[in-house]
Order: C-alpha cells, then sequence, then structure tokens
C-alpha cells in the first residue's frame, strides 16, 4: 500500500503540471475579462492542446485518456488558479448523455465545440412540481410536423442565461403513467419563446434560473432516444451528475475552522483549549479524512483500469451537511462578530458567513441528503423501493400540491 | 495510487472470513456467552495452527514476519465474527509491548511461545473507575516486585504473563513491567462485564517477582506507542464487527413485514441503514489510512491511529445500537444475535482508551504535527 502514483501515472503527471506551468493564464491575459471569457479563454488554450476532456475520444475532442489519468490532470489542474466551473454540467452531464444517445453526426458536430469551450451546454430537468420526484414534471411537449412545440416552466437551471444548448426533459403524454409519458431532448437556448429568469438565493448570489417556454420550437431530430423513453435517458444523464457534484469544494474546511480556533478566545484562553471545541474538531477531522482517504481507494480502482466501488457515494451525503455545521460552529467561535458579514470586517474576508450561507442549497442540489440516502439504501444495499401511490395511474390523474 | 490491499491479502480476508463463518458462528460466540469458559479453546488452537497469533512476529523469533496488513485484515475478519479469543490482548498488546521494548532475552523467551500460541499475554493498565493517568496509578514496583490491583484485565484470568503499566517507585512517571502470571503472588479473580463473550479478570500483586520491559520511567510513553499500535487493529475489528451489524439489520429488514409490506421499504428503515453504511465506510477508510501508516512506520501514525479508532468507535456504537432497533423488540431478547455486536462495540470502545481520550489524542497529535 503508498500512495505513488505507478511509473506511467508519474510521467502523465509530470507531462500534465509541465504544461499546466507553462500555458497557465496570466494576469495580463485576463485583465478585463469577465468569469465566462476567461473560462472560454482557458478552456480553449486545453482544447488546443490536446488537454480539455481528456477521457473524451479524440475523434469528439478529447484525449482518449484513462480514467485515472484524468483524475490525476483534475489534481494537477486544482493546484493552479485557472478559471473553471462554467463547463462542469455540459462536460460532466451533457456530454455523457450525448454520447450514450446522440447520432454519430450529432456528436461530431456539437462535442467538439463542447469541448472547446465555444458552445456552453445547461440541463433543464428540475420544476416547481418535480424536485425531487422528477419524473412528475409537466412542461408539454407536442408533436407539429418534424417539430415539437414546448410550453411550460423549468427552474434551477444553472447557466441558462449564458448557455447555448441545454438538454431536457418534457412530458409528451399526460395519459401514460409518470415515467412513460417522457422524452428526452437537446435545444438551442437561443430558440424564440425561451426566457430566462434569475432566482435571488437566500446567500445573496444568484446562480440558478426559472427558464420559461412560450411556444418553443425543437426539430424531432433533436430527439435522444425514443419517443416515451426520456426517464432512461435521463438516469444517464444523473448517473453522471453525482461524478460531477462534489460535497461543495471550497469553502469552510477542517483546516480554516481549526486556525479559526487558535486565533480565538473562549474565557480568555484560546477556543481550541476548549475540550468540547477540540472533540467536535475531531469528529469533523475523521469524516474529512474518511472522505479524503474514499476518494483514494476508488482512484485505486480506476490506477488498476477497476471500476470503483460504491464507497464514494457517500461524498456529498457527509460533504454537504458538515460543510453546513463547521460554517455554522465557526460563526458561534466568532460570538457576536459572528453576524457580521462584511469583506473589510469578517474573517476569511466573510468566508464562513459566505458558506453559511451558500450550505444549504449544497444539501439540496444534485439529489437532496434525503434522496441521496434513498440512493444509498438502493443502490448500494439493495433495499427496496419504497411503495408508490402514482404507480400505473395515468399522469394526469395523479394527485398534485395544487389540486 | 495504490491504496488498496494487495490480491494476497485479500485472498487471506476471504480465506479468514470463510474459516470464521465454518468455526466461529454466533452459536460459537454464544457457547462462551451462556458457559463457563473464559475463551473457545479450540477455535484458538484453529486460528494458531493458521499462524495468525504469529503474523507480524519476526522469523527470527518463529514467527511469520508478515506485515500489519495482512494483520489487519484478519483482524477485520475476527471483528466480523465476533471471535471470543484472547486474540486482542495476546497479538496487538502484549505482542506489540515485546516487540517495541522487550530486550533480546525477553523476546527470546516470549515470542516463540507467542507465535506458537502455547503462551498468552494480557495488558494492564486500568485501576478501577475513571481514566488512568500517570498521576492516577497506584499499583508501583519496588526492589521487590510489582504491588497493586488492576482491574479490568481482558482475559486476565487466563493469560499466562501480563504486561504491567506501574507507577515509578518516585516522582510522576511509570515503567512497565512483564509479569509471570503463574506465581503465588499473584491473584486472580473473574469480573463480570458486560461482554461475557470475552473474559475479564482483576489481578492483585503483592510483591510479584517482575521483570522491567524497556527503560525505567518510560513506561507511559511505550504505553502511548502501543496504544497507537494497538488503535489501528482495534479499529479494524470496530469497522468488521459495524459491517457485521448492518448486514444483520438489512437481512431483517427486508423478511420483516409491517403494515403489509417489507419494512425495508420504509425511509425510516432505509436512512437509518443508509447512515450506518456511510458510518462505516467513513470508518473503513479511515483504517487503510491507519494500515497504511502502521504497515510503513510512518511519522504521522498517532493521527492515523486516532482518526481510525474515533471513526471506527462511532461507527461500531451506531451500527450495534440501531441494528437492535431495526430488529425491534426480538433485536432485544437473548435469543437474537443483536446483542452480540452492542457488546462488544462498548467493549472494544472502553479497552484501550475512550472515544474522548482518542478525539483528544487525535487533536494532539494534529498540534504537534502542526508545529514540528
Amino acid at each position: 500500500m503508498d500512495f505513488n502514483d505507478s511509473t506511467e501515472e508519474a510521467t502523465f503527471r509530470q507531462e500534465a503540471r509541465d504544461w499546466l506551468k507553462a500555458n497557465e493564464p496570466t494576469e495580463a491575459e485576463l485583465e478585463g475579462l469577465d468569469g465566462i471569457e476567461a473560462a472560454k479563454l482557458w478552456q480553449k488554450r486545453k482544447y488546443d492542446a490536446g488537454w480539455a476532456c481528456i477521457r473524451w475520444p479524440k475523434e469528439h475532442g478529447g484525449r482518449g485518456a484513462s480514467a485515472i489519468e484524468q483524475v490525476i490532470f483534475g489534481q494537477e489542474e486544482s493546484k493552479f488558479d485557472t478559471p473553471e466551473g462554467l463547463f462542469t454540467i455540459g462536460h460532466g452531464m451533457c456530454a455523457p448523455t450525448m454520447m450514450a444517445w446522440a447520432t454519430e453526426e450529432q456528436n461530431k458536430r456539437y462535442l467538439p465545440k463542447l469541448a472547446s469551450g465555444e458552445e456552453i451546454w445547461c440541463q433543464m430537468f428540475s420544476e416547481t412540481a418535480g424536485g425531487s420526484d422528477l419524473a412528475a414534471l409537466r412542461t408539454r411537449a407536442e408533436k407539429d410536423g418534424d417539430d415539437w412545440i414546448i410550453n411550460g416552466q423549468k427552474i434551477w437551471t444553472s447557466g441558462a442565461h449564458y448557455s447555448d444548448y441545454g438538454v431536457i426533459v418534457l412530458r409528451t403524454d399526460p395519459t401514460a403513467p409518470k415515467h412513460q409519458g417522457l422524452t428526452y431532448f437537446f435545444i438551442d437556448m437561443k430558440s424564440p419563446g425561451i426566457e430566462t429568469k434569475p432566482i435571488k438565493q437566500i446567500s445573496g448570489g444568484a446562480n440558478f434560473n426559472e427558464v420559461y417556454f412560450t411556444d418553443v420550437r425543437v426539430p424531432d431530430a433533436h430527439r435522444l432516444g425514443a419517443v416515451g423513453q426520456g426517464w432512461q435517458v435521463a438516469i444517464t444523464t444523473l448517473m453522471n451528475e453525482r461524478a460531477s457534484i462534489g460535497g461543495g469544494g471550497g469553502g469552510v474546511n477542517f483546516k480554516s475552522v481549526f486556525k479559526l480556533a487558535q486565533t480565538v478566545n473562549i474565557d480568555d484562553e484560546p477556543a481550541i483549549k476548549d475540550k468540547s471545541v477540540r472533540r467536535r474538531l475531531a469528529d469533523w477531522y475523521i469524516q474529512e479524512s474518511g472522505l479524503k482517504f474514499t476518494g483514494y481507494r476508488s482512484m485505486t480502482a480506476l490506477s488498476r483500469g477497476e471500476i470503483p466501488g460504491p464507497e464514494n457515494s457517500i461524498g456529498k451525503l457527509v460533504g454537504a451537511p458538515k460543510q453546513q455545521d463547521m460554517a455554522s460552529f465557526a460563526l458561534d467561535l466568532l460570538e457576536s462578530s459572528g453576524a457580521i458579514w462584511d469583506p473589510e470586517l469578517s474573517q476569511e474576508a466573510g468566508m464562513f458567513q459566505a458558506t453559511y450561507m451558500a450550505s444549504p442549497g449544497i444539501r439540496i442540489a444534485g439529489g437532496t441528503d434525503e434522496i441521496m440516502a434513498n440512493i444509498i439504501a438502493e443502490r448500494v444495499l439493495g433495499m427496496p423501493q419504497d411503495i408508490r401511490v402514482d404507480k400505473g395511474i395515468p399522469f394526469n390523474e395523479i394527485p398534485t400540491s395544487n389540486s | 495510487m495504490n491504496f488498496e490491499f494487495s490480491e494476497e491479502q485479500n485472498l487471506l480476508r476471504e480465506q479468514a472470513g470463510g474459516f470464521l463463518g465454518d468455526h466461529c458462528s454466533t452459536k460459537v460466540v454464544r457457547k462462551i456467552l451462556d458457559g463457563e469458559e473464559s475463551y473457545d479453546q479450540e477455535l484458538w488452537a484453529k486460528v494458531v495452527e493458521m499462524g495468525w497469533t504469529a503474523t507480524v512476529i519476526p522469523e527470527e523469533f518463529d514467527g511469520l514476519g508478515l506485515s500489519y496488513l495482512e494483520l489487519s485484515v484478519i483482524a477485520e475478519e475476527l471483528g466480523r465474527a465476533f471471535a471470543p479469543l484472547p486474540f486482542s490482548s495476546s497479538v496487538y498488546l502484549a505482542t506489540e509491548a515485546l516487540i517495541a521494548a522487550g530486550s533480546n532475552g525477553q523476546k527470546e523467551e516470549w515470542l516463540p511461545k507467542l507465535a506458537a500460541g502455547s503462551a498468552i499475554g494480557c495488558f494492564a493498565v486500568g485501576e478501577g473507575t475513571g481514566q488512568a493517568t500517570p498521576k492516577s496509578l497506584t499499583t508501583s514496583a519496588d526492589g521487590n516486585g510489582v504491588s497493586g490491583s488492576k482491574i479490568p484485565v481482558a482475559d486476565g484470568d487466563i493469560a499466562d504473563f501480563v504486561v504491567v503499566i506501574a507507577a515509578c517507585a518516585s516522582g510522576d512517571g511509570a515503567s512497565a513491567y512483564l509479569v509471570d502470571l503463574n506465581q503465588a503472588s499473584v491473584s486472580r479473580e473473574k469480573v463480570n462485564t458486560i461482554d461475557p463473550s470475552r473474559s475479564h479478570a482483576k489481578l492483585d500483586f503483592s510483591s510479584a517477582s517482575a521483570e522491567l520491559l524497556g527503560n525505567e520511567g518510560e513506561g507511559w510513553a511505550l504505553l502511548q506507542k502501543i496504544y497507537d499500535r494497538a488503535a489501528v487493529l482495534f479499529a479494524w475489528e470496530q469497522v468488521g464487527g459495524a459491517e457485521a451489524a448492518l448486514e444483520m439489520a438489512k437481512e431483517y429488514a427486508m423478511g420483516r413485514f409491517a403494515f403489509g409490506r417489507p419494512i425495508a421499504t420504509y425511509q425510516a428503515i432505509k436512512h437509518k441503514l443508509a447512515n450506518m453504511y456511510v458510518k462505516n465506510t467513513l470508518a473503513k477508510s479511515n483504517c487503510y489510512y491507519g494500515a497504511w501508516a502502521l504497515s510503513t512506520d510512518a511519522a504521522e501514525l498517532p493521527i492515523a491511529a486516532a482518526t481510525a479508532r474515533v471513526a471506527a468507535i462511532q461507527a461500531y456504537y451506531f451500527a450495534s445500537k440501531e441494528n437492535i432497533q431495526t430488529h425491534g423488540g426480538m433485536g432485544f431478547t437473548w435469543e437474537f444475535d443483536c446483542q452480540f455486536p452492542y457488546r462488544r462495540s462498548k467493549l472494544l470502545s472502553v479497552n484501550i482508551g475512550s472515544e474522548a481520550t482518542w478525539q483528544e489524542k487525535l487533536i494532539k497529535a494534529i498540534e504537534e504535527d502542526q508545529a514540528a
């Protein structure tokens, strides 16, 4: 047992590191660019040199690299301060769905531009009436010649306002049972009749949108899978969502709360000397360490060319509540000043307050804590699904919140 | 990245699990729980025959000279089977103490016997209620030998020798002593515990003849060193037990019907079991870290050991209590097996320092690492 790369992995890591070092965007290059322009510049540079979406086949704009090489490149890239995040959904969720379900011509047209960052993609599944119960979505698509006409509303769509394309699940047969009346498409986000409205969150940010569809036309050729097969196609996307959305990335972690506990006092002594503070810190340390080494176990499986076990499915369920609890604890340590959220006045430029306010969203996005626990129980432990009272009933006869 | 057991080690796990499945069913554990025997001698003889007690003992002392990764694998399976054996006392504690601090003569005398299972060692620190510290120790040694009482000592009633942590004659220090238990100046008495499938005793020493183990006054430092090593192996036993508890709960939930359907379909039960899986997985991955640190003599062993230990204590306690809860009233009966993980989880958690002790050790180790 060791943490070392194999010889090939070490060579690859060095190659990646050298390239990143030589090509990382300079401050001068990024000056005056907004977040989207900066991310596009970096993505294009990676693409031109063969370092974009490296796990994808070469003909789709990738490098044909192995899963472990993708992990290694990600590790190395994360050490640099490069503009990122913009393409997570397109690369991590939309592209695998296209590869599995689109025609070869479509993949040749769309995937290279997705890899190069020229085109941004979003994902439109959730609706006001269908969150955890995703298949309860109601946005309609009706056949009209070679087109479908879309009417309805999607919600919680990240990046809808700057996306060029999006994948979407629509109800094409309201008289069929819930899961059977769905069909999956990809659509041009610049189509007439699409209107996006940002949603202001409790954190103050607006990372998500409502997307309204009024008589929006999508060609039948943009359908992925058969009519009525949308749920199966959506599963492809969702299986990849877990791989794309981690435990929240930045923000509060053990290191920052430990440092804070060394800085602030309880009863005129550093808080870190307080036994109850120490015990809570210990618990968070073992969670963080447990997640880290669970990741190492999965990485080892990839390195051996095997499929990782189900261990990684715990990541979001552990990571998201941990961040919330740690941020809450940090604010308590700050006593009355914990209430101040101001980059000039707050510790760590307000990072503890920002995490406190953002963490409720992380426990919900990409599968709530409760859904993640269901997934572990059903897919990992093999327990049966809950009994569904809407099973087999035509969708338009299922009771809803408003009826 | 090679953060996984080797094929041979995984094969060893399978063999050990298969062997214990055949020879250490819960019927065997129950026999010790209900009977007068302190441990299952027949099972012990088989375990010895397979060389498990000799795993990490160097070949020059008739051991197998294998690594702590092999021992971790065995520990996990012993834990999964709730094995009623003096394995942790003899292998994780007494053997480790001799390897760490024994003189060549002491090693030559005891290690071959420990490897061959002809001697069983045990380890004595606590002296009754509360946490033992160098200041709290009343058992002490002078020119005439060791005097005082130790309670509870795991396997103290059946062991051949004990490693005693005793106060130095003067000052606040402690020293470790090797005491042969087959002598008139030691008396032993079995004590009742929450887990009668593992025997415990009170040992009384009245000027018992003893040999210093390691240097005078360095007993407490030695104890910390041994505990760091034993903690990893205890943690593997705990993880094995926690996984067995989850398995038990799952099997019951799938077959038990209430309100016309298996209780495994209810989210209250599914989320309970999912949480067991989460805690078990965190503990297991931390145990990997501990096993790596132990097998490579890494400088971060104190952090890795405490991390594995705290996570394993929490996981096993949670899984064992929620397993009973999943079973409902039947889980509370003597007839059902839910009692085994529930008893063993708490026993293993207080045996070598409790959760709070190890949480403190963890933060202290992180502080020391940061200062270094």
